[in-house]
């Protein structure tokens, strides 16, 4: 039934889709780090006499109504895409792995009340409530961040509890015990090194997820503010231009698209390649 | 927590049906208070907002000496904290949340007044999505591995990542915009003309719903096709579409009802993004108009409908659940 042949050949070689995936990635990474040297244009730069036009030879993406160069800020606004949910994903790696692999190794009490609490948020729908928080307390894109580390922690607490579950049952585990090392040891040297293929798989859907939701907050007013070269925010305040300029919305929100999907991909990747090597 | 599945497995039926009632007692009542606790927060909200509660109350408004005695009288603000939280709740079951500081109205009507559009469209777009997500979820599962699989996994794929709000740009652009097929924001009178405007919004939240619905569909479908049941079936010869639709996609959907938490938080999420995008009159543009206008009173009542929604889809699946499939361990899930 199942098509084995010819899988593991294959499996060495990425395929064409991986590879454009990690191209758009790189791409992206590398619009990032040279930040505004890519750019054509300063990205701040305001022409307010000439106001929206639609793509030319000067300006391949158009201007927005403050004349500032669209291309320039899709390129400028990489950097925004990727630290947010960077800083997101390792916000809530780092607690996952605190709290999933302790609550998976001692289990007892603390395993109950740690999936209670997981078991509490899961059902929230994190964008309304960050778009509450936020709209209430205020503090903007980082306050954005530290509140999706907080909604999203509890994906990873679930998958690395679950994969330390299934760890701790090993002959490796029960060795290391047996040679007297200290829990501490056993859970952060021997474990983690076992299920860090799962958190760096999950951290790509994680990513694709907190990329999303940023954007969300920066496109209903909240997280980047107007000035700021953001994907999202672009797309909102671009909408009303989309007679005038409809690249000026699309551009991001394509760009938004391709980042989401390729990190989507990645991620779906790793997951089956964890999952075939566990078959083998 | 009690019994053990084997032992449920072996109760007589009215026994079960008995356990099935302390079970849905104990869930409700499990339910209740995580919604005080809910509400608890909610209210706090209003402390922990900058500039303290009569700020809070006053929202844009200026503080004349007034306007502010008349808010702390109708909001109890000189009472206690615990007794402020007490005289609030009590309104707050009677679904009332005080007036909005920016229209001065109450907010009960004006929920009242905007959440037809959102039901509209959240439902116009749920219906699209299992239209189109359970039929293409069992294609790509009875074809796994095949180009055809590929290429609707890879539609999942986009669907999932592609937020509402972008997809509903798109969609504006090519059909509003450049086509000029359907209006590019208001909601429309009436049924044929509320389809005609909200059938943009619609489809661009339907595809992350309906993303989610395939790949729960396809996953659940595969697993249920590698069954024993319907080798067995298949080799009795019972007709292929009966052995599909009957056997296998019966028990699949069970599993993707059971994830009905998941496509409503999608579905809740998309709607507010998809009203701001299309400039509809919904729940979700008034969730963020409260936020930029600061209205408290607002926020409170639309967190605590939204809240409560989810909390009863929940409770509603749960029961649901139990009762179609009676394998379900019933005891360990409260």
């Amino acid at each position: 039934m199942s098509a084995a042949a010819g899988s593991r050949g294959a499996r060495r070689r990425p395929s064409p889709l991986m590879l454009g995936c990690l191209l758009v990635v790189a791409a992206i990474a590398a619009c990032a780090a040279t930040g505004t040297l890519l750019a054509p244009q300063d990205p701040g730069e305001q022409t307010l006499l000439t106001g929206v036009q639609p793509p030319s030879g000067a300006h391949l993406f158009g201007t927005d109504d403050a004349g500032r160069d669209i291309l320039s800020r899709v390129i400028a606004g990489a950097r925004a895409a990727l630290v947010g949910p960077l800083l997101v994903v390792a916000g809530a790696a780092l607690i996952g792995i605190l709290m999933g692999i302790a609550a998976g190794y001692r289990g007892g009490w603390l395993d109950a009340l740690v999936m209670r609490c997981v078991d509490m948020m899961y059902a929230l729908p994190s964008l309304l409530v960050a778009i509450a928080l936020i709209g209430v307390l205020g503090g903007g894109y980082y306050a954005a961040v530290g509140l999706l580390v907080v909604l999203t922690a509890p994906v990873d607490v679930r998958i690395i509890r679950g994969a330390t579950l299934e760890q701790r049952a090993l002959p490796y585990v029960e060795a290391a015990r047996t040679v007297g090392l200290s829990q501490r040891t056993i859970m952060f040297r021997h474990i983690l090194p076992n299920v860090a293929p799962l958190i760096v798989a999950n951290s790509f859907l994680n990513f694709a997820y907190s990329l999303v939701t940023l954007s969300a907050l920066s496109f209903v007013g909240l997280g980047a503010g107007p000035a700021e070269a953001d994907w999202g925010r672009m797309l909102s305040d671009n909408l009303q231009l989309i007679d005038a300029n409809p690249v000026a919305a699309l551009a991001p929100g394509a760009m938004l698209v391709l980042l989401a999907t390729s990190m989507n991909l990645l991620g779906d990747r790793c997951y089956e390649r964890i999952f075939d090597r566990g078959r083998r | 927590m009690s019994g053990t599945s084997v032992r449920a497995r072996r109760r007589r039926a009215a026994r079960v049906s008995g356990r099935w009632f302390t079970f849905a007692v104990r869930r409700i009542a499990a339910l209740v208070v995580l919604l005080i606790a809910l509400s608890f927060v909610v209210f706090s909200l209003l402390y922990l907002a900058p500039g303290g509660p009569e700020q809070a109350l006053l929202g844009t408004r200026p503080a004349t000496p007034a306007l502010s005695a008349a808010l702390r009288e109708k909001y109890h603000l000189d009472e206690s904290f615990l007794r402020q939280y007490w005289l609030w709740l009590r309104d707050a079951v009677l679904l009332d949340f005080g007036d909005s500081t920016r229209t001065g109205r109450s907010v009960s009507a004006s929920l009242a007044d905007r959440v037809g559009v959102s039901l509209f469209v959240g439902g116009y777009a749920f219906t699209l999505a299992m239209v189109t997500g359970v039929p293409l979820g069992v294609v790509a599962a009875l074809r796994k591995r095949t180009v055809l699989d590929r290429g609707v996994v890879g539609l999942a794929v986009v669907g999932v990542s592609a937020p509402a709000f972008v997809t509903g740009v798109f969609l504006l652009y090519v059909f509003s915009v450049a086509l000029g097929w359907f209006p590019g924001f208001g909601a429309g009178e009436g049924l044929a003309d509320g389809l005609w405007h909200l059938t943009l919004p619609a489809a661009a939240l339907a595809l992350s719903v309906m993303a989610l619905v395939l790949k729960l569909t396809r996953t659940a479908m595969i697993h249920a096709l590698d069954q024993d049941y319907v080798a067995f079936a298949r080799a009795r010869g019972v007709p292929e579409r009966r052995v599909i639709v009957r056997y296998a996609l019966r028990n699949a959907l069970v599993s993707v009802i059971t994830a009905a938490g998941l496509v409503l938080t999608v579905v809740l999420t998309g709607s507010v993004l998809v009203e701001v995008t299309f400039a509809l009159p919904g729940l979700g543009s008034l969730l963020v108009d409260a936020v930029e206008n600061k209205d408290l009173p607002m926020l409170q009542g639309l967190m605590m409908v939204i809240a409560t929604v989810i909390v009863l889809v929940n409770l509603a699946i749960d029961l649901l659940y139990t009762l179609v499939d009676p394998r379900v361990r019933i005891g360990s899930a409260a």
